[in-house]
């Protein structure tokens, strides 16, 4: 039996669907099987981002309704070798085609096969957000270190405690370290001390990861690249591994910098 | 045995007080009532207005009731009530009352969006974040920081005060006064402080010791000892 994780925010374009995309990646590469669910009907991202777009045959409301059957619209990755399938969304209707009970139901089909189900919620806290939550076990909350992003987070937050599940976890995106440093951004800890829930990642704002998304390949399996190990860190912590949180600040600095530290110097 | 009496009246240097019975059923009351007071407005048709006050002893009245004894007294025009009084109150009115009176602990974040209500006063261990609001017909008492909106005395009590271990407040709103932060932050002491309304209608933040001097009546709770 699986688990379903939802992956929230409240407001758009923080990078729901990035981390939708990544995590449900990461959890593959570490081996479970994970089936990724779009519900943002109407307009949907998720199959774009993971460069799936062109095999969408059923989605879905076609499943709620009872047009196909879930497992053929299940949209298999060929990268992950039986791991990785998603669930699109359809991009003609809307958030009202299916009800919370729909998605609960189709949830729960897909626990059956699934190690790990990730659910892909729409911005807002309207129909939408109710159908994305009704079948999930856990939630993830994802917020930038703004101000608007983060008072966002803490509404979503009361609505998540509302519901049967886990208290939500949560994820700082696009952290600008040079920006935290100059005192321009809020950091890591000040975000922490509002919305006062568990912080089970960080990830750094990186051009890679656009990059890797124009590209349809989540930034996830590019191993270089530091939002990667971030994303892959998050995947470990759900699986219940104890990672350190990563140190944003070193990445900047060169050979020299590092010598210097090496042998003492004050840097 | 037949009781002579069950309303007595008793004057007094207020005026009158009326004694109504507890035991005789009420169209007795209201009868010997009129009957009772049908002289007085002969004596005292052109002196001074009297202040009455009823007591009903262990009886209670219901609204109608009440409303039928106002009548009759009201058919005197020299007398006005003053107050109705009863031993005994509704089982609801009383845990109105001992709601009212009472604090309660809540243990929560409030968070953006959500509405804290309470009836009387409220302790609340946990922040109020920017966007949430408390309001309490009494105090507030905040072990946490207040980054959102609190209304204290929300149904018009302007002896309310608003503490809180961090006060950073979007708004503050005691009875119909209000005020909001200010709109360049400044570096604001770590300690908790109170707030409360001035006599001229402000709402003041200051250090918690004041509020022994401003509010005397916060120590309801010690009694004897301290």
């Amino acid at each position: 039996m699986g688990e379903a994780i939802v992956i929230t925010s409240g407001k758009g374009g923080v990078g729901k669907t990035t981390t939708s995309a990544n995590i449900g990646t990461s959890l593959a590469l570490q081996g479970k099987k994970v089936c990724l669910m779009d519900t943002d009907i109407g307009l949907r991202n998720l199959d774009v981002v993971m460069g799936l777009e062109n095999r969408i045959i059923y989605d879905l409301v076609d499943v709620a309704n009872g047009r196909c059957k879930l497992h053929q619209a299940l949209v298999k990755d060929k990268r992950f070798d039986e791991k990785l399938y998603l669930l699109p969304a359809a991009q003609s209707s809307d958030k009202t085609a299916v009800t919370p009970s729909q998605m609960k139901k189709i949830v729960d089909e897909l626990k059956q096969e699934f190690d790990y189900i990730i659910i892909d919620c729409p911005a807002g806290i309207e129909q939408g957000f109710q159908n994305a939550v009704a079948g999930a076990d856990q939630a993830i909350v994802v917020t930038t270190p703004e101000i608007s992003a983060v008072r966002d987070a803490d509404r979503i937050i009361g609505l998540l405690e509302k519901e049967p599940m886990d208290p939500p976890r949560l994820v700082i995106n696009r952290i600008r370290t040079n920006m935290v440093k100059r005192g321009d951004m809020m950091d890591v800890d000040e975000v922490t001390n509002i919305l006062a829930i568990e912080l089970i990642g960080i990830v750094a704002d990186d051009e890679e990861v656009i990059k890797a998304s124009n590209i349809g390949e989540p930034i996830a399996m590019n191993p270089n690249s530091k939002a990667s190990i971030a994303y892959r860190n998050i995947a470990r912590r759900i699986l219940g591994e104890s990672v350190p949180l990563q140190h944003l600040d070193d990445a900047s600095k060169g050979m020299l910098t590092k010598l210097k530290k090496f042998f003492g110097a004050r840097v | 045995m037949v009781k002579l009496h069950n309303v007595m009246i008793k004057g007094t240097k207020d005026g009158l007080l009326l004694h109504l019975d507890d035991r005789c059923s009420f169209s007795e009351l209201l009868n010997e009532l009129e009957d009772k007071l049908l002289p007085h407005q002969q004596v005292n048709d052109d002196s001074h207005v009297l202040n009455v006050r009823i007591h009903t002893g262990n009886r209670f009245l219901s609204k109608n009731q009440e409303k039928k004894i106002k009548e009759i007294v009201g058919h005197k025009k020299n007398l006005q009530i003053e107050s109705i009084d009863s031993n005994v109150i509704l089982k609801k009115d009383a845990e109105r009352i001992k709601r009212e009176s009472e604090i309660q602990v809540i243990t929560k974040i409030v968070r953006s969006g959500q509405i804290l209500n309470i009836t009387g006063d409220v302790l609340l261990i946990g922040d109020i974040n920017p966007g949430g609001k408390v309001m309490a017909s009494g105090n507030i008492f905040i072990l946490g920081s207040l980054k959102g909106i609190a209304h204290a005395g929300c149904l018009g009590n302007e002896e309310a005060v608003i503490c809180a271990s961090k006060m950073s407040p979007t708004q503050l709103r005691i009875a119909d006064c209000f005020t909001r932060a200010p709109d360049r932050e400044e570096d604001k002491p770590q300690e908790a402080e109170c707030a409360y309304v001035n006599d001229a209608q402000q709402i003041i933040i200051d250090k918690l010791i004041v509020l022994k001097k401003i509010r005397p009546n916060l120590n309801r709770f010690v009694e004897g000892g301290l």
